[in-house]
């Protein structure tokens, strides 16, 4: 069972209270935008084996979203984050350097 | 290759089976390859036999990171199906189906097919009135399917319970030349058969890097050194996107972990797969005795090969209101595989923005019924370096030209 805190009520929540929204800090295409794009936005997500940040949701809670660090082969968690950031804060990435000295850093 | 055979069982218990060959060589690897297919699972090893068989092409090496079959190959639940709701979806899991009925013959290898007929259940309005649509779309394509009534389905599954009360059986979609086959044989018994062709088998070698030119492959990095070669083809399933990431482009898949358990094994009590999607299980009994029992997919991508907890118990919890003389079995085991799902959930199997480089992958939930219809199909794109009928669909594009084939309702459970 995955834990993850949730920012906004300041508590850790089990897995079936939230729902995944998959890769964090995409920027959004909309009707406007080349096919090109649309289909990198909507489609051509990052598949990391390793490291990820990700969105979730705290359906069965808050209905907030919130942002999270997650290792994929482990399921390590390395701590929730706002929404708002439109990138890692420097602490989450503190946080998983401590445990993986190889990480590159997040890359857009 | 010794052929097995009554008279080679018989004359080998004279000889206190000394006789018998290893299934399959296990090889190093040369320094060229006229083609490379990297992942050693049903669909790698099923396009180098096809290959070879309606190709003749021999100089193939079979890279595989781990063990023969010791992906998703040996992990999922073992079902053969081709009751899909889209033409071309129907053409390609048709065409398997078709193939896994003669392929313990065409590899002399008993693959344990067992046509014991697939009953994917109506729990409620909605469902009964997608799968009558679903019906009718296989019959217009020629695949043998009838939907069946509640009573119909207590005959064909005595121990089902139809009466609900939350999700009563409202009928079913019955496709009798559906079943099971044993998922293990049908990966030896095409690595046995390549082996014999001629074809490289390499276990234990990971590619960890892709050789290109000009955008065009020239060999794959291996932990078993640089092996060059004209072609390249991934089939690689939950680590495709790893793969694609070395040769400088990403795919339409995410990688989630999907799980299944067996119970204790006991007396037959079961004689046909049952999938009930409403209530998110499938179950089916293999000839020793255990209940195969299969569920949903994790909600977060992973690499992990386990699988949450929470998934299991959804699953079983369903069941057994369905079949509540279950409820007394015990978990005798339970493992995860990796599966590559896209957002139509149908398959990808295309060129590649790298010249000379070939994927197929995205089976995602169910990829094992389409082992031999993928491998053939694939190894028409490789030969002719272009998609045939069967896989033109597939391509990669699909997703730029909004051209999907959308199977999200066609898996055993919603995922």
């Amino acid at each position: 069972m995955l834990y993850l805190f949730c920012p906004t009520c300041q508590r850790d929540c089990d897995e079936t209270e939230l729902s995944c929204g998959g890769q964090a800090h995409l920027i959004r295409r909309d009707h406007a935008s080349s096919d090109k794009d649309f289909y990198k936005y909507q489609y051509e997500r990052k598949n990391d084996k390793g490291i990820i940040f990700e969105r979730w949701r705290h359906v069965y809670g808050c209905g907030k979203w919130f942002h999270t660090a997650r290792c994929t082969i482990t399921n390590q968690v390395f701590g929730s984050y706002s929404a708002k950031e439109v990138q890692p804060p420097k602490s989450i990435l503190a946080n998983i350097r401590r445990s993986r000295v190889d990480f590159k850093g997040w890359v857009k | 290759m010794k052929r097995y055979s009554f008279s080679s069982i018989f004359t080998e218990g004279f000889r206190d089976n000394l006789g018998w060959e290893k299934a399959w060589t296990k090889r190093q690897p040369k320094k060229e390859y006229q083609i490379i297919i990297v992942g050693g699972g049903g669909h790698g090893l099923a396009t180098a036999y096809y290959l070879a068989k309606n190709y003749s092409i021999t100089d193939i090496a079979v890279i595989e990171k781990g063990w023969i079959g010791g992906g998703n190959t040996g992990r999922n639940t073992t079902i053969i199906r081709s009751n899909y709701l889209q033409e071309s979806s129907i053409d390609i899991y048709e065409k398997s189906r078709f193939l896994y009925e003669t392929l313990s013959q065409d590899l002399n290898y008993n693959i344990m097919f067992s046509p014991r007929g697939v009953l994917m259940l109506c729990q409620t309005e909605h469902e009964l009135r997608a799968m009558k649509r679903t019906s009718h779309a296989n019959r217009i394509n020629g695949v043998d399917t009838k939907m069946v009534t509640p009573e119909e389905v207590k005959e064909i599954v005595p121990i089902i319970n139809i009466n609900g009360p939350r999700f009563p059986v409202l009928g079913a979609l019955w496709q009798p030349r559906g079943g099971t086959a044993r998922h293990d044989a049908v990966a030896w018994g095409y690595a046995r058969k390549c082996s014999d062709y001629g074809i490289d088998i390499i276990e234990q070698c990971e590619v960890v890097g892709v050789k290109k030119k000009r955008e065009k492959i020239v060999g794959v990095e291996t932990t078993k050194g640089h092996i060059k070669a004209k072609k390249v083809c991934f089939v690689a399933a939950g680590h495709s996107s790893v793969l694609a990431d070395l040769a400088g482009f990403r795919l339409p898949i995410e990688s989630v972990a999907l799980q299944a358990l067996v119970s204790e094994p006991i007396k037959p009590i079961i004689n046909c797969v049952v999938m009930a999607n409403t209530v998110h299980g499938y179950l089916s009994q293999s000839d020793k005795g255990e209940l195969v029992i299969g569920g949903g997919a994790d909600g977060y991508n992973n690499y992990s090969q386990r699988g949450s907890f929470l998934h299991i118990e959804e699953t079983v919890r369903a069941l057994v209101e369905t079949f509540p003389v279950i409820s007394r079995l015990r978990q005798l085991r339970q493992w995860g595989g990796i599966v590559d799902m896209t957002g139509d959930r149908s398959p990808i199997i295309s060129k590649t923005p790298v010249d000379g480089l070939y994927i197929n992958c995205g089976w995602g939930t169910g990829g094992f019924k389409a082992i031999p219809g993928s491998g053939w199909a694939t190894a028409e794109m490789i030969y002719n370096e272009k998609p045939g009928k069967l896989a033109s669909p597939f391509s990669i594009d699909r997703f730029l030209e909004g051209r999907l084939i959308d199977e999200s309702a066609a898996a055993a459970v919603a995922h």
